[in-house]
This record gives C-alpha cells, sequence and structure tokens, in this order.
C-alpha cells in the first residue's frame, strides 16, 4: 500500500503561554480517514494542539501543515472554512435561525443562496433533526439538538477534516452516547478526517481508532484503543485506562449477577 | 396660552431638529469610539473618563464655552464659522450625548456570550464580519439603551440652547421664567417632556423588538420614529429674515417685538434671537448674526468699550457711535427716547420712615438696611462708582434674578433694591428712586444697534426710523408692567402692540 500524505502533519510545534510550555516540541502525523483522539487532564496541552490546526492558536516554533500546505500559507479565515469546527460551547448563533446557523460557513464563502434550502435539510437529516428545526431559533432547543445542530453547521461546506473541542461536554450521558455513534457513522459514511479533543477515556476508546495521549505538552502515548486498553507501559496512560476497564468490569459483574 | 401654542409647532420642530441632529452626531462617533474602546484596552480607562469629564460640566456652562470657543476659532481661521445659534448647540449637545453611546457600546461588545464569539473565530469569520454579523446584532438592544439614554438627555438639554440664541422649547421657559407667565413655562416643559418620553417609547419599542425578534414592534418603532424625524427634518419655510436680538428681561423680549412688528409691517420677514448675554448680544451683531437690538449706552460704554468714566449722556452717546462704527461697523441707530438705568429704589413708606430722599441720605443709613441686587450690579463698575462716590456700606448685600429682588423688597427681606428706572414695577409696588445728586451712576440710554448689513440696508433704516424717540419712560414703564404684574399677564407680543398702537 502507498503510503498516502497525511492530511494533517506537526512538526516540532511549541507553544508558551507566560513562558511556561503547553506543548513542547510535537510531532504528529494524521492519515486521511483516521478518528483521532487526543486525551489528556486539564493543562496537558490537548486543546491548544487542535487549535494550531485551524490556526486559533500560533505557535512559537514549529509547522503544521493541513493536506500538504503549511497553514501558514493560508489567510486564517479562509483556512478556518475548510475545516469543520465543534465546540463544548455549542456556540450556535442566538440571533440566527438554525438554517442560518447551519449555512453560515457556505455564506462567508459566497455560496449560492439558491442552494441553501436544500443542504440545511439534507444536512439536518443527517444529524437526524425534523426538517423543521430550521426556521426556529437556537434558544427553543434541548442541549442534545443544539449541538446536532453544532455537527450539521461544521458540516455544512463539505469539510474533509472536522476539529472537536469536547464536542459532547455539555451534554448528559444517554445524548452523549447516542451522539457521538451518530457522528461516528458520519465520519465513516463521508469519509473524514476526525480530531477529537476529549478527558473522557471511555469515549476516546470507543469512538475513535487512534488515540494519542498528552501530558505536558508532549504525546505520551500513541496507539490504537485496544492496544491502550490492554495496558500501556506509561503509568500515566495506564492511570486514565485503568479507570474506565474497572468501571467496565464493575457493570459487566453487575450485569452477570456477581 | 394661545400664544404659547402657536409658537409651539416651531418651536417643537427646531427642538426635534437639534436633538436629533446632536444624537446622530454622537452616534457616528461614539460607535466607532466605542469599538475603539473594545480593542484598545488601554485607552479605555482615559477615553472613558474624558467623556466622562465632559459630563460633569453643567450643560448651561458647556453651551455657554462653546461661544467664545467658536468665535476665537472664527477669528483664528478666518472662516465664517457661526458662533450662535444652531452650531454651538448642537457641539455642546452632542458631546453631552457622547457618554452613554460609548459606555453602552463597549458594555454591548463585552457583554457577547463567549461562545459566540468563539464559535464566529471558529467558523472562519474575519474580524470585520465577526462584528457585522455577530457582536453588533447582538449587542444592539444593549447600544440602542444607550442612544435611548442619550436622546433624552439630550431632549432635556436642548431646552438650555435659547442661551445661545437656538430656538427650542426653552425659548417659552426662559422666556416664561423672566415674565413670570407660567403657563408658557408649563407648555415649554410639558412639549419637552412629552418629546421625550414620545421617543423613549418608540426606542424601546425598537430595543424590545430587536432583543425579542419581534418584527412587528421592530418596524412599528422605526416607522413612527422615521415620521417623527420627517416631521423635524423637513425644510421648515425658509426664507431670508432679520433676525432681531433680546436679552434675557421682559422689557428686551417687548422691544424686539415691536422692531419685527415694525419691520413685518414693512414686508420683511424676521426672526429672533432670545435670551442672549449682553456680551454675547452685542458680538453677534458685530459678526452679523443678529442685524437687530436694543442695548443701553452705559452697558456698550463700560462692557463693549471698557471706559470707566461717564460723561454726559449726549457726548457719551456720540463718542459711541463713532467707536462702535469705527471698530466694528456697527451702526447705533439713535436712542428710543427713555432710559434703563441703573438707579437705587426703596419702598416708598419706608423712605418716609427714614427720612431718605437721594443716595447723600442712604448712605447715613445704609449701614442698618439690606441691599438686594440683580446678579449683575454687584461686580458692576457702576456700583463700585456709587459706592465710592456715596460711601455706601450696607448690612447685607445679596444677589437675586430680577423677578425676586422685587419679591425681596415687597416681603421686607430687603430694604434697598438696584432698580431699573424702566421697571413698570417701579410705580406699581411704590418703589421711589433715589436721587443721584453726585451724578455717579451713568446713563442708560436705550438705543437701536443695527449690524453692518442692517444698516447698508436703506428699506429696513427707513422701516425703523420712526421708532427712535418715539418710546418715553412711562410708557415703557406701562408696558413693562403688563409683562411683569402677577394678573391679567399680558404676553411680550401684546404689550408691544399696545406701546406702537396707541
Amino acid at each position: 500500500m502507498v503510503a498516502s500524505e497525511p492530511a494533517i502533519a506537526l512538526t516540532g510545534v511549541s507553544k508558551l503561554y507566560g513562558g511556561r510550555p503547553v506543548l513542547d516540541s510535537v510531532d504528529l502525523a494524521i492519515a486521511p480517514g483516521s478518528f483521532v483522539a487526543l486525551v489528556g487532564s486539564s493543562g496537558s496541552g490537548k486543546t491548544t494542539l487542535l487549535k494550531t490546526i485551524n490556526r486559533l492558536v500560533e505557535p512559537e516554533a514549529g509547522h503544521v501543515a493541513v493536506e500538504g500546505s503549511d497553514v501558514r500559507g493560508l489567510p486564517p479565515a479562509a483556512l478556518r472554512r475548510r475545516i469543520g469546527y465543534v465546540l463544548q460551547a455549542i456556540g450556535l448563533f442566538p440571533h440566527l435561525t438554525i438554517a442560518e446557523n447551519i449555512w453560515i460557513v457556505p455564506r462567508l464563502t459566497g455560496a449560492p443562496g439558491a442552494e441553501r434550502d436544500a443542504r440545511v435539510a439534507e444536512l439536518l437529516r443527517m444529524v437526524a433533526l425534523p426538517g423543521d428545526v430550521g426556521r426556529r431559533y437556537p434558544a427553543s432547543l434541548s442541549g442534545g439538538q443544539a449541538q446536532r445542530v453544532g455537527f450539521a453547521r461544521a458540516l455544512a461546506a463539505r469539510p474533509a477534516i472536522v476539529l472537536m473541542d469536547e464536542p459532547f461536554g455539555a451534554l448528559d450521558p444517554v445524548t452523549r452516547d447516542e451522539l457521538g455513534r451518530a457522528y461516528r457513522a458520519l465520519h465513516d459514511q463521508l469519509g473524514l478526517t476526525s480530531v477529537m479533543v476529549t478527558h473522557d477515556m471511555t469515549e476516546a476508546l470507543l469512538l475513535a481508532d487512534r488515540i494519542l495521549v498528552l501530558d505536558g505538552g508532549r504525546i505520551v502515548a500513541d496507539a490504537r484503543p485496544a492496544e491502550i486498553a490492554r495496558g500501556h507501559s506509561d503509568a500515566r496512560v495506564r492511570a486514565l485506562v485503568e479507570v474506565s476497564t474497572r468501571q467496565a468490569a464493575r457493570l459487566a459483574d453487575l450485569v452477570a449477577g456477581r | 396660552m394661545g400664544e404659547a401654542l402657536a409658537e409651539l409647532p416651531a418651536l417643537v420642530r427646531a427642538h426635534l431638529g437639534l436633538s436629533v441632529a446632536a444624537v446622530a452626531i454622537a452616534v457616528v462617533a461614539g460607535l466607532p469610539l466605542a469599538l475603539w474602546a473594545v480593542r484598545a484596552r488601554r485607552l479605555r480607562g482615559p477615553l472613558l473618563a474624558a467623556i466622562g469629564l465632559v459630563q460633569t460640566i453643567p450643560a448651561l456652562a458647556l453651551l455657554a464655552l462653546f461661544y467664545p470657543l467658536l468665535l476665537a476659532l472664527g477669528r483664528v481661521t478666518a472662516l465664517p464659522i457661526p458662533a450662535l445659534g444652531f452650531w454651538p448647540a448642537l457641539i455642546a449637545l452632542a458631546l453631552y450625548a457622547l457618554l452613554p453611546i460609548v459606555r453602552n457600546g463597549v458594555a454591548a461588545i463585552e457583554g457577547v456570550d463567549r461562545g459566540a464569539i468563539e464559535a464566529a473565530d471558529a467558523v472562519g469569520m474575519t474580524r470585520a464580519q465577526r462584528l457585522r454579523l455577530v457582536e453588533l446584532p447582538l449587542g444592539a438592544p444593549v447600544i440602542l439603551a444607550g442612544i435611548r439614554t442619550a436622546t433624552i438627555w439630550t431632549i432635556g438639554a436642548a431646552t438650555l440652547a435659547t442661551t445661545v440664541g437656538q430656538p427650542c422649547l426653552g425659548n417659552l421657559i426662559f422666556s416664561g421664567l423672566q415674565t413670570e407667565n407660567w403657563v408658557r413655562v408649563l407648555v415649554g416643559c410639558a412639549a419637552a417632556a412629552v418629546l421625550a418620553l414620545g421617543a423613549d417609547l418608540l426606542l424601546g419599542a425598537i430595543e424590545a423588538g430587536i432583543a425579542q425578534r419581534s418584527r412587528w414592534r421592530l418596524w412599528g418603532g422605526s416607522g413612527l420614529l422615521a415620521v417623527g424625524l420627517i416631521f423635524a427634518l423637513l425644510p421648515g419655510p425658509s426664507r431670508p429674515a432679520v433676525v432681531v436680538g433680546a436679552k434675557n428681561f421682559s422689557e428686551q423680549y417687548i422691544l424686539a417685538s415691536v422692531i419685527r412688528q415694525k419691520l413685518e409691517e414693512a414686508e420683511f420677514h424676521t426672526d429672533q434671537r432670545d435670551d442672549l448675554g449682553s456680551a454675547v448680544a452685542y458680538r453677534a451683531l458685530a459678526a452679523g448674526e443678529i442685524d437687530v437690538y436694543v442695548d443701553y449706552t452705559g452697558t456698550l460704554w463700560a462692557n463693549v468699550l471698557g471706559r470707566r468714566d461717564n460723561p454726559p449722556p449726549a457726548r457719551m452717546r456720540a463718542m459711541l457711535a463713532a467707536a462702535l462704527a469705527q471698530r466694528d461697523g456697527v451702526h447705533l441707530f439713535g436712542p428710543l427716547g427713555f432710559e434703563n438705568a441703573y438707579a437705587l429704589a426703596m419702598r416708598r413708606d419706608r423712605a418716609a420712615a427714614l427720612g431718605i430722599r437721594t443716595l447723600d441720605d442712604l448712605a447715613h443709613a445704609a449701614p442698618h438696611l439690606r441691599l438686594a441686587s440683580d446678579l449683575e450690579f454687584l461686580s458692576r463698575p457702576e456700583w463700585r462708582a456709587v459706592a465710592a462716590a456715596y460711601g455706601l456700606r450696607f448690612a447685607d448685600q445679596r444677589s437675586y434674578s430680577p423677578t425676586f429682588m422685587y419679591r425681596a423688597i415687597v416681603d421686607g427681606s430687603a430694604d434697598v433694591l438696584s432698580a431699573f428706572s424702566s421697571d413698570g414695577r417701579i410705580a406699581a409696588l411704590d418703589l421711589v428712586t433715589l436721587a443721584d445728586p453726585r451724578g455717579a451712576l451713568p446713563n442708560y440710554d436705550a438705543v437701536l444697534l443695527l449690524s453692518p448689513k442692517a444698516a447698508r440696508d436703506p428699506k429696513l433704516v427707513a422701516a425703523l426710523r420712526p421708532l427712535v424717540g418715539s418710546i418715553p419712560i412711562d410708557r415703557m414703564r406701562a408696558a413693562n408692567l403688563l409683562v411683569d404684574r402677577d394678573r391679567d399677564k399680558k404676553s411680550p407680543a401684546e404689550a408691544a402692540r399696545w406701546l406702537v398702537g396707541r
């Protein structure tokens, strides 16, 4: 098999906040079509890493390339319109209807307005929302519905790459499981490259096909979920995984009546 | 009442036009300032402090400050900058309206939900797009609340514009206050209040319309507001007019009205600038912002020429006429026939009881007596002259606005007052003016003054010529009394008709 060009490549990326490194010379290549989870505790640098990809954060050193080209060669706004982005805060614009919210990136790129209604309807179907939601305002939606709209907005301009910053963080457990699986299905169906930041190892293990564990601005583990789950050489990684496996074992015992 | 109501539409228009223009300027200047303050955090403190400082200056003082400022600017730049009327009022009110607009502007942008800002950046909006598509629409209710506050303040403060010669609802209030015509005061206040409440209501509806996304309220409010604006800003019956000036007391209102009646008989269009201060009135005439007004020889002698000496009346008038013509091109047209001089007066019964007939007699009794003066008198050279000539020392000296000065002598809280010899209240209140055997008080012949331009108009000069020497002191006193008395008050215009129509 021919090694294809990485969708996202970081070389020696460092970022300082107040003299303290939050990213310490990170090297990383993400293959097209992969679903990568960035896991770590608060302050590990996972969100900063995600934001260097679409220039929401500018690193002090190193290079970031998206689909082969250095991101510094592109105006930040143009770069971000090419990449889907989902926020923990959801961040729907409260003064715009759902349809206007979903259509915001095509509007910014000057897509013909005539295509709007059909595309919005298609996206609402993709995220399993009824078509009449488009006319409503964000305030009338539940948290889960709003984040479905958040996903639809991220996908509206048909990006190849989607970045997610704790996308399920604000949702209740049932909704986050449902929405996580729904997005994983879209990822496969649309052939996306997805990068998701989460502090929840279980979520990462169940959704991603590659897990990066960050600590102190460095990647301390980079492996498939099964390898991570079976036990890793790094104690910090094992500690993160153990919480999930111990809970799973206890649940399995409960179910089996032991 | 009827007369005040007849003046109302023109004054409401002028008032609204001025207020709207001032708020519009404040919005156009204030919103960019607010955006700048949001971006440049270090400048925000000093900027808001400077704007707040403007707010601490009393509105009346701020208005007054722009007169000399614009005058000096006009002199330095040699441009025809109007120092009186619309422009100084506009600038002062716009500055005044700035604070709530800038402060709310900053709060509006800063108050926008962080999630929406983060999302705006993440979906690839440029800074300008973020401002236009997210920050301004979401901050609009708060920005509008600032504009609303500014509008209400401005409509209130605009009543003060009459003091720099800009017609507004303040004309009714100030002239009503001077002539104790409370109906005029009430009509002026009520109209200003209705305008402010109306503007508040409409802007409130628009604000709520935006906040609740109710198109009905938004468009309803905007529509009615637009109708009001069109009413205010449509050019009124515009035509070249002779502008008659008046200072801020009854006699001046009456004489301005007399002059207008004479001019209109000669088919001139006329306009009036009320409530001008002494120094402002003369400089406005010299600058051609007003065309004609009545001043008094002693005032011009001391204030305009800065002279301290006291020549006999005819000589003073001749020297004045020559000096004003030569220096400013102002034409001293001629005396009206009466004098409005400073005199010291007492109640007749009190003067008789104390045996006081002259200022010499007064000097002996003064250490036990209280003096009530108008606001200017004690700082004027006349007072220094008369006090020095007779060695006057009173037990107590207080300054009042003219109306309340007379109240003080009637109710016995003062014994002596600085009266004006043409004041109708001298006869009405049974006061006596004290003789001035040493000739210390200068004379104050009422004289018509014409601006350089008006003096070159033979038709205008001819129309006003009959006024010269036509108003004897007893007629002027009677006309003043018609306006100043408590019962059956006449308006200045009615008194003027009585004065010329005998």
